[in-house]
Parts: C-alpha cells; structure tokens; sequence
C-alpha cells in the first residue's frame, strides 16, 4: 500500500486549481523560509536553505534508501492488541492505523542497498510517535533471527517517543527482547548499523538503538533517554541549545557519525562493503539465470 | 490491597533497602567494590563480593538510602550511567570467576539529568541489557521496591526474577502515566491500576518466577527463609549446563 504523504496530497490538489493554495507551502521550521513542498519532496524532504530535515515516513524512508523494488517485507499483518486492557488503547491503535495506513510502528523486511543484501527495519514515527509495543519489539527481534540465521547485516532507522505505556511491563520487556536478538547477531559476527533519526528517545535508545556495531544519525536529530521536558522537570532548569542533538552525541562519543540524508544510501552501501558485503550487479543476475536455464 | 497501596508500600521510607538485605542475608561476608573503572563510582549502586551457602557470590543493589542524608548521598536509588557501568563492570568479573550474581533492585528510575544524557544513560542500560542476556553465569534479580522502567530492567535481565509482594515494576511512573492520559497527574491511583504493576499482575503475566510474602514487619524470621531460598535457587541455577541456562534466559524474554 501506497503511504500517506501530506505533501503529496497537497500536490495534487494543485492540479485542481488554478491558483496557488497556500498549503503548497510549508515554512521551515528552522530558517522560517517558506519552501515549495514540491521542491521539499524533490530534495528528500530537506530544506533548500538551510539543509533542516524533516521528518521522513517510513515508507518513504524505504524507498530512498533500498534499490528499487528489492525490498521484501516481513511481517505486514502482524498487529497490536490490547493484551493488557488499557483504557482507549484500542481506539488509539485503531486511530494510529488509520493516520499511518500502517499497522505497527515498524517496517521490517529484506531489501539491497546499493546491491548489498541487508536486513532493514525502519521505524515510523505516524505510529503512535513510533512507540515499542510487543508487536514492535517481536517485528524487530524476528528480523534479527532472520538475520542471525541467513547471515546477513541489519540496519535499523530508529524513531520513537520510547516505550508504549498502553502494554504496561509488556512493553519494558521488548527492550531485553530485542536487546538478546542483537547481542546473539553480534556473536555470530554480523554487522549491525543503526541509523538515528528524529526524535529517538526513551526505551529505544535505551535498548536497540545504542547497540550497533556503527551509529549514525541524521543531522540535528533529537537523541537522548529522557526527553528534554522530563529533564527539565527534574532538574528545575533550562537545558542548553543544541543539548542531546546528534552532533552533541557525536562529541560527547556515542555516535560516530552524524550523515546528511542526501549521502545515507552511499554510506550505507559503503559500510556494508567493507564489512563484507558482495553487491549484485544486475547483469550477473540475468547471467546466472541465463546459465541455470541452459543447464536444464 | 489495591495497586496504589502497593506504590505507597513499595516507596515507604522505612521499607527495608538493598544495604538492609545484603546486611541480613551475607553478613560480614560481604566486602564493597567500587567504581566503573571509566568516571566514577556511583553510590545509586552498591555492589561487591560476598559468600553465600559456602559459595561465592557477586552482589549487586540499587540503594535509596535509610534517611534523608543517605538519600542525598546515594541520589534516591537513581543511577547515573557509570552506575551501570559499575554493575556491568563486577557481572563481567563474576563471569570470569564463576560466581553467580545475585541483584536488589529498588529504583524509581534511571536519573534523568544533563550529566546522566551527556555520560550516555541510554547506551550504558542497553549494553547491561545486552551482555546480561549471555553472561555466562546464573543471575538472580529481586525486586525490593521501586522498579522503575529501564533503569530497573537495566539490573533485571536475569534467569529468574522475583518480587516482595508490595514491590512495584513498570513500565512508567504512575504519576507519568496519568499526567500523559488524562493530563492530571493526582489520577495515580486509578493508573496503578492500569499499568498491571503489582507482584500479583506481573506473576500472571509471566513476567517474575516469584512472590516473596512480607511479613507485616521486616524481621529477621523472613530474612533468614529468604536467605535459604535465595541459596537454593542459586545452587539449582548453577547445576545446569552454561549453554542450556543462556537458552533458556533468552527465551524467558523472547516469550514477551
Ligand atoms: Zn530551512
């Protein structure tokens, strides 16, 4: 299923009038300039002028990041119930369903990047805010299993508001769960990339997110445990700008890398090379299977 | 007992803390270490080596503190990530020596300060969580009191996890749950009830091997069945074969 695209819908409700319609706008929330939401689109949802970046669906994320049509989803049916019958946590995931067209958090599956095989899950932050519900949390360890079992790398865009309070303890328990599917992709030597996006924060950094061989984070991106407004809370004052932005992570030593959107694909592709990643190239494909038919 | 009664039990300042367990159950056996070996020691987490039924052991606690000093002094039970690290630092050690490691957990939380983000709290609960989960030697985890989300899981990845019957273990606080859900954080109550955080619930679910009855006063007839208890189940946990233990920690968590 095609994703929901605000900034495409707006599009095509251009083609119906004749005057501009404000909407085709979005102003910046950093630069404040107004930007053309088909140029925005064009430019991977970045800002032209001051290189903000927007927050990207995950499908849309997938198909900027995976070779077209490589990418083989795990999992698509597998949903969310009210296991511990918390209050209008039904008709919230029924309100997620519908807002996301999605039915969970994340997306797992098996695509190439750049002709390498990878295993990939890309969270979705229209899911209630990208939250860690069991559902989460049992999509992402099968994706390692599989992973673990067919040797292939992972990588995880991250984006989540932490746990998700409406599965109680049930929710706290994913993060050990994930946490044990990593650790056992990791003792059979695989590769693991996270890539950090915004906002990753709670029950996700505290468990997956921060597991990676290699961290990378897109720029400006919010990372923390706590979220900014319980800190404060906590420790009655203002925190400083710019405090638990990805490059912060990267001088305080818990990212290696913040990497712009536009050169994440080539670096992926780069890091699964030189961890022993083959690309396919399109014409051995056709080759071998040119050669199996003749052999029959 | 509703589940409030149990968040005001669990959080009692007269509730006896990890020093009070580790005092009553090992004795002058037990001997402090301290440290992560990477910035400081974070005296959240009380840890070290002790004997236990002729064996050795490696002891772990998350300490609020018995009075208003000692509360200030151990930052109310809330870890900063070098207390993690400490934790992680004498698992790995008790790894190495073959000694099972027994955890108090008694915490409303990982502290969430500018310090606690800077030094990396998210990565050092993860890694906890990661490395527990294959540590190769049994771990037994108690809740006491206050299990406060990550920061409590981050000392409870373990092959059997118990509960005193009036600790708590959640996801998040009750007063964060109802200030999210109907944006009135007095509504903790009818949160408590909500978020299945009672030894009772999180048995059904699963989620703990073990209720520990309390008696109406902490005396020392229940610390010393628990002693008993605590060093048969060590004893059962360190006959079995390493590499069944470590399947059967993971599936413990997989089945969540
Ligand atoms: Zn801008």
């Amino acid at each position: 299923m095609k994703p929901k695209n605000e900034l495409e819908n707006q599009g095509e409700s251009v083609e119906n009038h004749p005057y501009i319609p404000n909407e085709l706008w979005v102003k910046c929330p950093v630069c404040k300039n107004p930007v053309l939401s088909s140029d925005l689109s064009e430019n991977l949802k970045v800002c032209p002028n001051c290189s903000y970046h927007f927050r990207l669906g995950a499908r849309q994320r997938i198909e900027i990041t995976v070779d077209s049509g490589s990418f083989e989803e795990f999992d698509a049916d597998m949903m969310s119930t009210n296991i511990i019958d918390f209050p209008d946590y039904t008709r919230k995931l029924k309100n997620a369903k519908l807002n996301s067209g999605e039915n969970e958090s994340v997306i797992t599956g098996k695509a190439r990047i750049g002709g390498c095989e990878a295993v990939i899950a890309v969270m979705n932050s229209q899911f209630m805010m990208g939250s860690m519900g069991t559902v989460t949390g049992e999509k992402i360890t099968k994706a390692f299993e599989y992973a673990t079992e067919y040797s292939l790398p992972v990588i995880v865009f991250t984006v989540s508001g932490g746990a998700r309070m409406q599965e109680g303890i049930l929710s706290l328990m994913q993060m050990a769960k994930t946490s044990g599917a990593v650790k056992r992709h990791s003792d059979a030597g695989l590769l693991y990339i996270t890539v950090l996006t915004d906002p990753t924060t709670g029950g996700v950094t505290a468990s997956f997110a921060m597991e990676g061989d290699i961290i990378l984070s897109e720029p400006k991106a919010l990372i923390g445990f706590a979220g900014p407004r319980v800190i404060e809370q906590t420790i009655r004052q203002k925190l400083p700008k710019d405090f638990q932005s990805a490059e912060f992570l990267v001088e305080k030593g818990f990212v290696d890398r913040v990497v712009p959107r536009k050169e994440m694909k080539e670096m992926l592709t780069r890091l699964l090379i030189l961890h022993g990643s083959v690309p396919a190239v399109q014409e051995s494909d056709e080759t071998d299977t040119q050669k199996e038919g003749d052999e029959q | 007992m509703s589940a409030f009664d149990s968040v005001t039990a669990a959080r009692a300042n007269d509730r006896p803390t990890a020093i009070d367990y580790i005092t009553r159950i090992f004795g002058d056996s037990f001997i402090e270490l301290h440290g992560d070996r990477r910035y400081a020691d974070d005296k959240a987490v009380i840890a070290g080596v002790a004997e236990l039924g002729g064996r050795a052991v490696t002891v772990i606690g998350l300490e609020k503190g018995r009075n208003l000093k000692e509360r200030m002094e151990r930052n109310f039970g809330s870890a900063h990530p070098e207390g993690y690290r400490k934790a992680l630092r004498l698992m790995k050690q008790a790894e190495k020596f073959h000694r099972p490691v027994i955890c108090f957990v008694d915490t409303s939380g990982a502290y969430c300060g500018i310090g606690a983000e800077e030094r990396g709290q998210g990565q050092a609960i993860a890694e906890n969580l990661m490395e527990m989960m294959t540590l190769k030697t049994p771990i037994l985890s108690i809740l006491i009191g206050e299990g406060g989300s990550g920061g409590a899981l981050a000392l409870a990845v373990a092959d059997e996890v118990w509960m005193l019957e009036n600790a708590i273990y959640s996801v998040i606080s009750p007063e964060g749950c109802a200030s999210i859900l109907w944006k009135d954080p007095t509504k903790t109550a009818e949160a408590s009830e909500c978020l299945k955080l009672t030894s009772q619930d999180l048995f059904k679910l699963g989620v703990i091997e073990r209720i520990i009855r309390e008696p109406k006063t902490a005396d020392s007839i229940m610390f010393d069945s628990f002693k008993t208890l605590i060093s048969q189940t060590i004893d059962k946990l360190s006959a079995a074969d390493t590499e069944a233990m470590l399947n059967k920690r993971y599936n413990r968590f997989r089945k969540f």
